[in-house]
């Protein structure tokens, strides 16, 4: 086995070493350019995943209480049955909610993207 | 004869409104950018507005009403769909697409995949769809007319097609996006006024549902137009001027449970908790199952429900004329705020139907003998309240009526107009003046709305709602998985694209001519061709990716550069030379 010395190049050439602005590396397509592109699609695709996945859960969970639950179709509110309040009004201020995060989460993860590409 | 006077004063308004809104909007559209797409330069809020102004169209407006009248709480989904899918697009596709620079869903699979045939496909198909969905808009602009005043029953499409062409011959889409906007508010107010007066007077006059079948509220007097079956679903003696099942009545006679022919012109009295025989085409179902969760009466209601909200969620973002619209904002950022602003205005408007839906029920279940349930919204505020106040309220749901066909129907004959003068009549003009392009425009335009009025001259038709949902299942099954792996999957090929486009296309297409042509079928076969949503957008993606890796070697070269531009923020753009539109 061979020992081989390891040293930090503590040199001031090393530090002034031009660097490339990672903007360059994106528009280039290099491959850490890649990398950086990779994680903000990967980060938006994540959120719009989740928020069809919740569209889904609240819609078909809906359906299926509806369809598998005899008692929440004899339940009333104000002498409206139930089914109705959810599905004529309740579901909207959700599908609002939804759609507000949506907003604010992807310009969050935008900001932090243009963060990152303006850090070096 | 007042109440026509209104009617007709109201469509005389909403149609010069229109108009007068193009012509405004003529001095501003100097560009040929600004003739498409007002110039991308609306702020999010007008351009919300526009969006819902546009996309409420006759379905929202009276069919979802009708729909409920008839069928109960399963239709609560259609409005629900129509909101959610908002959601979905902003989630998946909304600030991409706006990115991509493209004017119309063709013009995205060409940048996307640089492919000139996948760019016809998707023609062809906005095409298609665009006519499946201006059909309904003129049959519901025809069936408002002759309801409220006397006039024939191809009067009312033939007004609409003219406003629209008027309108977009002289002002092009910035006009519309002025017109559209203003049509929201009107429809809004329109549905809002009627719905808290009638809701007023319902609590009044306390006067629930009750269980059983429904009887008329009060004395009412039916005029058959066409020859109809009705069932009657408990026996029942109803007065008839005219023919029933081949026997010639004249007065009251005992009809057993079961159904019954009306030959056409016969004239049905119905006395006041006379039960109402229902046309064959829909359920005669007891109040209590009809507000149910699945009591709509149709086999399979559970698959029909669910295959039902996905057409709609998915469908959403390939509708033409809704996304030639976001193009309108600024930037990605400004279009995701949009799609916010979209689905609180749609949320407050869809609250709006099903008041009158389920207060139809009760006070014009006459609409259930002759199967013209679409009327719904336009008869109750005289048949609940009457005077001059019901005459008002009337005029009032009728221009509002107005504005849902006029607004839809001149956002998809823009959309559908773009793309004909683009890619079937542009195309043999290689020098494209601008004036040249404008020509084509218009002339595109004619033949854009002239060919769906043709269609829907005869008179039979399924409800506004349901032919609009077959439009968007075959959206969905189509333009969404090209959207979708467009945006989300760099390894999507052009002939990937096609096979799942055709394949989509084709199945989805079929399931519906044989709906429409054909009627209802009963039991499975019939639930999967009335809802073909469930079986063919998966099918669409699972050909889509499978060939496009079976074809692997033909991934666009330049894709990491159109995913840069689809993905990257607007605040980059003084460093990314990628997002560069002069570059390109």
């Amino acid at each position: 086995m061979q020992r081989v010395r390891i040293t930090h190049p503590r040199t001031e050439a090393v530090r002034r070493m031009p660097t490339r602005p990672t903007s360059h590396e994106i528009d280039e397509q290099t491959q850490v350019g890649a990398v950086y592109m990779d994680s903000l699609i990967r980060s938006q695709r994540r959120l719009a995943v989740m928020v069809c996945l919740t569209i889904t859960a609240v819609l078909v969970g809906t359906a299926l209480l509806g369809a598998l639950v005899p008692r929440f179709a004899q339940l009333r509110l104000l002498g409206v049955p139930l089914p109705w309040v959810v599905l004529g009004v309740l579901v909207y201020p959700v599908l609002i909610m939804l759609a507000a995060y949506t907003v604010r989460k992807a310009e969050r993860n935008e900001h932090a993207f243009t963060e990152l590409v303006r850090q070096r | 004869m007042s109440g026509q006077g209104a009617a007709v004063v109201a469509v005389v308004l909403v149609a010069v409104a229109t108009m007068g809104a193009g012509v405004f909007g003529l001095r501003r559209a100097r560009t040929t950018s600004d003739f498409y797409v007002a110039s991308r330069a609306v702020s999010p809020r007008w351009n919300a507005t526009a969006i819902g102004g546009e996309y409420l169209s006759a379905a929202s407006y009276l069919g979802i009403a009708g729909l409920i009248l008839a069928y109960g709480y399963d239709v609560l989904w259609y409005p629900v769909g129509y909101t959610a899918g908002y959601l979905v697009l902003l989630a998946l596709v909304a600030a991409p697409l706006r990115r991509s620079g493209a004017y119309t869903l063709p013009d995205f699979a060409e940048i996307r995949l640089g492919s000139s045939i996948v760019r016809r496909m998707a023609s062809g198909l906005v095409v298609l769809i665009g006519w499946l969905y201006l059909v309904p808009q003129l049959q519901g602009a025809s069936l408002t007319l002759a309801t409220q005043t006397a006039a024939p029953h191809w009067l009312g499409g033939l007004v609409v097609c003219t406003v629209v062409l008027t309108a977009v011959a002289v002002g092009g889409m910035r006009s519309i996006t002025f017109a559209q906007a203003m049509q929201f508010w009107l429809k809004f107010l329109a549905l809002l006024v009627p719905a808290l007066v009638l809701l007023i007077v319902w609590e009044h006059r306390d006067a629930g549902l009750g269980q059983g079948y429904p009887t008329a509220p009060e004395r009412t007097v039916v005029s058959l137009a066409t020859d109809t079956t009705a069932r009657l679903p408990v026996a029942e003696s109803l007065a008839v001027e005219g023919r029933v099942d081949g026997v010639r009545v004249h007065g009251p006679i005992a009809l057993a449970a079961g159904t019954h022919q009306f030959e056409k012109g016969s004239v049905v009295t119905l006395e006041r908790g006379d039960v109402v025989p229902v046309i064959t085409s829909l359920p005669a179902q007891r109040n209590e199952s009809w507000l149910r969760p699945l009591g709509s009466g149709k086999d399979h209601p559970l698959y029909a429900s669910l295959s039902l909200i996905l057409a709609i969620c998915l469908g959403t973002m390939g509708l033409p004329h809704v996304l030639v619209r976001f193009y309108t904002n600024p930037d990605g950022r400004d279009t995701r705020r949009t799609t916010l602003i979209v689905i609180v205005a749609l949320s407050s408007f869809y609250l709006l139907p099903t008041v009158f839906g389920a207060i139809g029920r009760a006070f014009v279940p006459d609409l259930l003998l002759t199967g013209n349930t679409d009327a719904t919204v336009l008869l109750l505020p005289q048949r609940l309240i009457g005077g001059e106040a019901g005459v008002l309220l009337s005029a009032l749901v009728t221009a509002g009526a107005f504005a849902a066909f006029l607004s839809t129907a001149s956002g998809l004959t823009v959309s559908v107009a773009g793309v004909l003068s683009q890619d079937v009549l542009g195309r043999r003009l290689p020098g494209s003046q601008r004036a040249q392009r404008i020509r084509m425009f218009q002339l595109g335009a004619v033949v854009a709305i002239g060919v769906p009025y043709l269609l829907s001259l005869p008179s039979e038709h399924l409800g506004l709602a349901a032919v609009v949902g077959l439009a968007f299942a075959i959206a969905a099954a189509t333009f969404c998985p090209l959207l979708v792996l467009g945006v989300w999957w760099p390894r999507l090929t052009d002939v990937g694209a096609m096979a799942g486009l055709l394949v989509g296309g084709l199945l989805a297409t079929a399931a519906v001519l044989v709906t429409m042509i054909a009627g209802p079928a009963r039991g499975w076969s019939g639930a999967l061709l009335e809802q073909p949503a469930a079986w063919a957008v998966p099918l669409t993606f699972v050909v889509m990716i499978g060939v496009s890796i079976l074809t692997r070697s033909r991934v666009p070269a330049d894709v990491g550069r159109v995913m840069i531009r689809l993905h990257a923020p607007e605040s980059l753009a003084e460093e990314l030379r990628s997002l560069d539109r002069s570059a390109l």
